[in-house]
């Protein structure tokens, strides 16, 4: 506690959570809801959605779209700044995975990450900036991986458009720092969601060794990052990126 | 003064936040005016809403000063 108020409060803030269907993506959205925050939930799987809404109960707007087609990233952006009535902090959750061997990687396989990783980042975030930077406040917060720094074997497409992140946030940051909007990634290491649940024993076995807690992180850990980075005090933090891995990878 | 040169200082005394008297036709946005390098995006991207024109990056680039903005727009939109 700090005086008469609470650390961390996002009341009245609007906040647009990409990839809000996924593990972590929820978990982000539920806890800069409970800090007070406006919720604006984007994702593919409308179903998925609404569930969570209806979960949250008030203060959430849904906003399905294909971060793939890039004339439905700009319809979001527009959307989302209307109907919340201004996007204070946007979260750029969303991700897939396309792995494979680089050797055998695809055209297609590269292109559909680096389009939805990357590219649509670059659209969606072009998009609420300048409104950001008229009102003098924005989080901007990407959500990067610790392969994106450390590379990952199978992962060429992933750990490019992961890495791809970090360099487009300090970009970014040094440009709009003046307008107090700030530009942040977590990069969370291994979480325990549907993806890493499909982990066979041994390959557990073998990442419990290189993490020095001896477990997997959890999406409300990675969401608590994005708390402080969204939150007022963090107003000095721009351009980093917060490591949230159990000490996997000290960087 | 015409209407598109009213509506150019308009948009730069709400934008920089700089009084009327001090938006002439041959202020400087930088160096009478106070502009950083990205207010003067944000005036090239506002002129550009207001007036329907597109002013592409080498004719934002010799645009310095108030009437230079007018004289563009006033080429652009005959």
């Amino acid at each position: 506690m700090n005086g008469d108020r609470t650390m961390f409060d996002l009341s009245g803030r609007k906040a647009l959570v990409t990839g809000a269907s996924g593990g972590i993506g929820e978990e982000i959205a539920r806890a800069l809801h409970a800090q007070g925050a406006i919720v604006g939930l984007h994702g593919t799987r409308v179903e998925k959605l609404e569930t969570l809404a209806g979960e949250l109960g008030e203060r959430v707007h849904i906003f399905p779209a294909d971060l793939a087609d890039r004339a439905e990233v700009k319809a979001l952006g527009e959307k989302a700044e209307a109907e919340l009535g201004g996007v204070d902090i946007l979260v750029n959750n969303a991700g897939i995975t396309k792995d494979g061997l680089f050797v055998r990687m695809s055209d297609d396989d590269w292109d559909a990450v680096l389009e939805v990783n990357l590219t649509s980042v670059f659209r969606l975030t072009r998009e609420l900036t300048h409104p950001m930077m008229r009102r003098r406040f924005g989080r901007i917060i990407n959500i990067t991986s610790i392969v994106g720094v450390t590379g990952n074997p199978g992962q060429a497409n992933y750990c490019a458009s992961k890495a791809g992140m970090i360099g487009f946030s300090k970009s970014l940051a040094q440009e709009i720092a003046t307008r107090n909007v700030t530009v942040n990634c977590v990069a969370p290491g291994f979480i325990e969601s549907a993806m890493t649940g499909k982990l066979n024993d041994k390959q557990k076995e073998t990442i419990m060794g290189a993490i020095p807690m001896k477990r997997m992180g959890t999406g409300a850990e990675v969401a608590s990052a994005v708390v402080y980075l969204a939150s007022t005090e963090a107003g000095y933090m721009t351009g980093q990126t917060l490591h949230v891995n159990g000490g996997m990878a000290m960087i | 003064m015409s209407d598109i040169a009213e509506r150019v200082k308009k948009i730069v005394i709400d934008h920089l936040g700089v009084d009327a008297d001090k938006v002439s036709e041959g202020a400087s946005f930088i160096d009478d005016l106070g502009a950083d390098s990205l207010d003067t995006v944000e005036l090239v991207m506002a002129f550009e809403e207001e007036f329907g024109v597109e002013i592409p990056d080498d004719a934002a680039d010799s645009i310095l000063t108030v009437g230079d903005a007018v004289k563009f727009i006033e080429k652009a939109q005959a």
